[in-house]
């Protein structure tokens, strides 16, 4: 009970908080859209064709190429957003493409979530030698472009879905760390958390049960720019060739197929994959200036105090 | 030695093992990796095994790992990469060229984002909570959400395939790369060394769209930091002293408050050099750059071993310094900061 409570917390924070936050309403608004259209037309559990036929949602089969589909069209009632190189319906790709970034997405920062946390939570509440050992190897890669190193680590391995969500979770790990960290390192010293001790709690009931959970706000704030953060990330990876294996729809990897045909004027086969990203990108942001503003209602008044 | 010397001792300290947790990290990263490196540098599958292992042996593959990382070290201490094997040349010779390249494009960046972060946020804190707060900030968050390499191909698309305005990709144009020798690697600076008017105008040209891009990823940042510091000087008595004395908004803004303003988020930016740098790798991807972060893409494509650690150290290495810089000067230059 009690870690169910824990657990869903931060939703049941969200859903009492949506009707005063426009912020959160419009963010929430884009990201449930997104997620519903991935799944919709996401790829299914068959292997030989995980796009198949038997859907009518997306209108052609993303991964098909048709004879009837003329190629390099412009954007037309037939195709909203145009066809590519290969006859292929760029709409079709576009609406199923978001099943990867939000995967990615999401998988990688429930991942570095729960490492990063728990070591923050160890390492501020332990101290010591073991605080300090933790706190400058996190430094350390906290200090390195996120971005470089989450490339590099997916380039190292084999390009795929799995080493993008493991490269993307070990670079968010450190900013878990820190923010954990910090949060534990005053807690610890208020007054309930001395009296938990007091009255003889062992060490591990007073981290979680009093420490803890006072640290959720603060990890909830960050994660929702984090997510933002990874869709990016992922779009970048996919766009530089280490994401899903082609002829998977995924939208960094169509922007790069339509970077050839850039100089020809072919607009449309780098313009909505990069409006879907953006739009995905800007529902977290927004989701997570909403949350800070929930957390931290005096950040936007001009007068403070 | 005051509290100054003794703090940047104490920071100088902190970066040695911070650096080298970064170097083991890039040498287990690298063994990590699936597949026989000398195999792909040597690029194909006809090659004898005598061969294989005659370049094992030369690079010193041959050995267990604890010689291979100790030998590691000894190179990177001596700042000595190896060679590239994609294009025959020292890893630090190719680092060293590009260097400049990398550096006028993020010095770029650094001042598009100032431009356009510094003047939004001056214009969200003044008009606080009003209508252009609210735009402003929508423009910020909007700024963290684009995805860059996207932007730039936009911005290609735009400004260089339909409007023909600005070339599309590189430093300088085809005509000039035979016939121009560089001499600093800053083009810039080169073409006034040179005194050549049509070349310095040339370079400007590829020069703006790269900049402008990699300055937007930072712009919401400064744009939000010079908001929240803004803010806080508004309110302290000496601007209400400054607007007492009658003095103009404009002046009072300007010259009273952003100055003070200004000191946190200058250290902000030179702290966003990592964000840059990883900006840059896909800005110069993107705009064919020929500066060091592209050159790191190219060579994970290629699993040039060599190259690719290099790379990371030197990016290491060259932001810990930078770090380090802008928290001594920042000591320097703020007599509150407690060392």
């Amino acid at each position: 009970m009690q870690i169910a409570r824990f657990l869903f917390y931060p939703i049941f924070v969200l859903l009492g908080s949506v009707r005063r936050q426009r912020l959160l309403q419009v963010g929430l608004a884009i990201v449930v859209a997104h997620i519903l259209m991935a799944f919709i037309c996401g790829p299914t559990g068959n292997k030989d064709d995980p796009y198949g036929l038997t859907r009518w949602i997306p209108p052609y089969n993303p991964t098909k190429s048709y004879p009837e589909i003329p190629r390099l069209a412009p954007p037309s009632a037939a195709h909203w957003m145009g066809t590519d190189h290969l006859q292929r319906d760029v709409f079709s790709r576009v609406i199923s493409g978001g099943w990867a970034p939000i995967v990615v997405a999401f998988s990688s920062i429930a991942i570095s979530l729960t490492i990063g946390s728990i070591l923050g939570w160890i390492s501020g509440f332990a101290g010591g030698l073991l605080d300090r050992v933790l706190s400058l190897s996190m430094d350390a890669i906290y200090s390195f472009p996120s971005m470089i190193l989450a490339i590099a680590l997916v380039a190292v391995m084999q390009p795929g879905l799995v080493p993008m969500i493991m490269a993307i979770a070990v670079v968010y790990i450190p900013t878990y760390f820190r923010v954990t960290r910090a949060e534990v390192l005053q807690i610890r010293e208020q007054t309930f958390v001395e009296a938990a001790h007091a009255v003889g709690a062992p060490w591990w009931r007073v981290l979680l049960r009093h420490i803890a959970p006072n640290t959720v706000n603060a990890i909830m704030a960050v994660s929702s720019f984090n997510i933002a953060d990874a869709i990016l990330t992922e779009a970048a990876m996919s766009f530089l060739g280490y994401g899903l294996p082609p002829p998977a729809p995924d939208w960094g990897f169509d922007i790069q197929n339509g970077q050839r045909f850039l100089q020809s004027g072919y607009w449309w086969l780098i313009t909505f994959p990069g409006l879907m990203i953006l739009s995905l990108s800007l529902g977290f942001g927004l989701i997570g200036e909403g949350i800070s503003d929930l957390v931290n209602p005096k950040r936007r008044r001009k007068k403070v105090g | 030695m005051g509290g100054i010397g003794k703090y940047i001792v104490q920071r100088v300290l902190l970066t040695i093992p911070m650096l080298f947790i970064l170097l083991t990290a890039v040498f287990l990263m690298l063994r990590l990796m699936p597949g026989d490196p000398v195999l792909a540098m040597l690029g194909g599958r006809n090659v004898s095994p005598e061969l294989i292992e005659q370049r094992r042996k030369e690079w010193g593959l041959d050995k267990p790992l604890h010689v291979q990382y100790l030998n590691y070290l000894a190179q990177v201490v001596r700042f000595d990469f190896g060679k590239s094997s994609r294009t025959g040349r020292p890893v630090l010779y190719e680092l060293r060229t590009r260097l400049p390249a990398t550096l006028e494009l993020a010095f770029g960046g650094i001042f598009f984002a100032a431009l356009f972060g510094i003047t939004t946020g001056i214009w969200a804190a003044v008009r606080a909570d009003k209508t252009s707060d609210h735009v402003v900030r929508l423009f910020h968050i909007g700024s963290f959400a684009i995805p860059i390499f996207w932007l730039g191909l936009m911005f290609q698309m735009v400004f260089a395939v339909q409007l023909d305005w600005l070339p599309v990709a590189k430093r300088v144009s085809g005509i000039y790369a035979y016939t121009f020798q560089p001499i600093t690697r800053f083009y810039f600076l080169d073409a006034i060394l040179l005194r050549d008017g049509k070349l310095l105008l040339d370079v400007f040209k590829h020069w703006i769209l790269p900049a402008v891009t990699l300055g937007i990823a930072l712009t919401g940042f400064l744009g939000r930091m010079t908001r929240a510091a803004m803010l806080e000087v508004l309110d302290a008595d000496y601007v209400t002293t400054a607007r007492s004395k009658g003095l103009a908004e404009r002046v009072v803004i300007l010259k009273h408050a952003l100055r003070n303003a200004l000191i946190p988020i200058v250290t902000v930016m030179g702290l966003q050099f990592a964000i840059l740098m990883g900006g840059a790798v896909l800005t110069e991807t993107v705009f064919s750059w020929p500066g060091i972060a592209g050159f790191l893409v190219r060579s994970l494509d290629a699993r040039d071993w060599n190259a690719i650690q290099g790379t990371i150290v030197f990016i290491g290495v060259f932001i810990a310094t930078v770090n380090l810089i802008v928290d001594i000067l920042y000591s320097i230059i703020d007599p509150r900061v407690r060392y």
